[in-house]
C-alpha cells in the first residue's frame, strides 16, 4: 500500500522538506495513509491545532477522490505535502473521473437545523485552505492547495 | 469499531472505543448505535473521548444517529478531543447536539 515514502529525519523538518506517497483510493488505505502522515516527522514541530486542520484537509479531499473520482472504479491516489514555514502545499493527483462540469464544487453549508448527513467535505475544505485549484490533466485530476500552518514557539 | 454500552437509570452511556470514526468505520459506527438504541431510554450519551479524529463521513453518521433517535431523545455527546470539537464547531453541527465537556456527574464510571 505505501509505495513510496520519504520525510527528512530532522525533528522540525526545514521549509521545502517533503513527503510523498501513493496509496490505493479506498477508504482503509486512506485511513492508513493518514496514520503514516501523522506518524512522520513532516507535521513535527506544528501546533495541534494546525495538525489538526491538516488532518481535515488531507481526509477530506483523499476521501472525495475515493468516494467520487474513483466512483465507479479505482485506482491509485498520489499525494506530496511540502512543509513551508507558515503553510503547507498540498498536491493530490487521481486516474479517476473529471469533477463534474470541469470544476471544483461549491461550500455552500446545508442549515443544520435540517440535520444534514452530508456536504460537509468542501465546506471544511474551503474553510481550512487558500490557494485551492483542480484542473484535468489528459486521464488525471490534479488538484493543489495550502494549509497556512502556526509552529509550536 | 468498538462501542460498550451501559445502562444507567433511564439513560443509556455509550463509550466508543476506537481512535477515529471515518469513511471506513461511519457505516458501522451507524448500525452498531442503532442496534444500541433500539432500546427505549429516556437520554443516550455518547463518549467520544477515546475519538482523536472524525471525518465529514463520520459526522454524518453522528447526525444519522442522532435522527434515529426520533423526535422525543436528543443524542448527547461527551468528551470531545480538540480535533473533533473543531470539526463540529466548524460545520456549525455544534449547536444541534447537547455536548458536555465531560460525561455528566454520575456516569463518570460508566461504560
Amino acid at each position: 500500500m505505501l509505495a513510496e515514502r520519504k520525510a527528512t529525519p530532522e525533528p522540525a523538518p526545514e521549509a521545502g522538506a517533503t513527503w510523498s506517497m501513493t496509496l490505493e483510493g479506498n477508504p482503509d488505505a486512506v485511513r492508513d495513509g493518514l496514520r503514516d502522515l501523522f506518524s512522520c516527522e513532516l507535521l513535527s514541530g506544528l501546533t495541534e491545532d494546525s495538525r489538526g486542520s491538516v488532518e481535515i484537509v488531507v481526509a477530506e479531499v483523499l476521501n472525495n477522490v475515493v468516494e467520487h473520482a474513483y466512483a465507479q472504479y479505482t485506482g491509485k491516489i498520489d499525494l506530496r505535502i511540502t512543509r513551508h514555514p507558515a503553510f503547507l502545499a498540498v498536491k493530490v493527483a487521481d486516474a479517476g473521473l473529471p469533477m463534474p462540469g470541469g470544476e471544483l464544487p461549491g461550500s455552500k453549508l446545508a442549515d443544520v437545523s435540517d440535520l444534514p448527513e452530508g456536504g460537509f467535505g468542501w465546506f471544511l475544505i474551503r474553510t481550512l485552505t487558500q490557494d485551492l485549484s483542480y484542473r484535468r490533466d489528459g486521464e488525471r485530476n490534479l488538484l493543489s492547495l495550502s494549509i497556512g500552518v502556526d509552529n509550536i514557539p | 469499531m468498538k462501542l460498550e454500552s451501559e445502562r444507567r437509570g433511564e439513560i443509556i452511556v455509550i463509550r466508543a472505543m476506537d481512535d477515529r470514526i471515518d469513511a471506513a468505520g461511519a457505516i458501522q459506527f451507524k448500525e452498531r448505535m442503532r442496534e444500541i438504541i433500539a432500546e427505549p431510554s429516556q437520554r443516550v450519551v455518547l463518549d467520544m473521548s477515546n475519538i482523536g479524529f472524525l471525518d465529514s463521513s463520520g459526522l454524518g453518521a453522528v447526525v444519522s444517529v442522532m435522527k434515529a433517535l426520533g423526535p422525543l431523545r436528543r443524542l448527547e455527546l461527551s468528551g470531545l478531543t480538540p480535533t473533533v470539537e473543531k470539526v463540529f464547531r466548524l460545520t456549525r453541527m455544534d449547536s444541534v447536539f447537547i455536548i458536555h465537556k465531560t460525561l455528566p456527574e454520575g456516569l463518570r464510571n460508566a461504560g
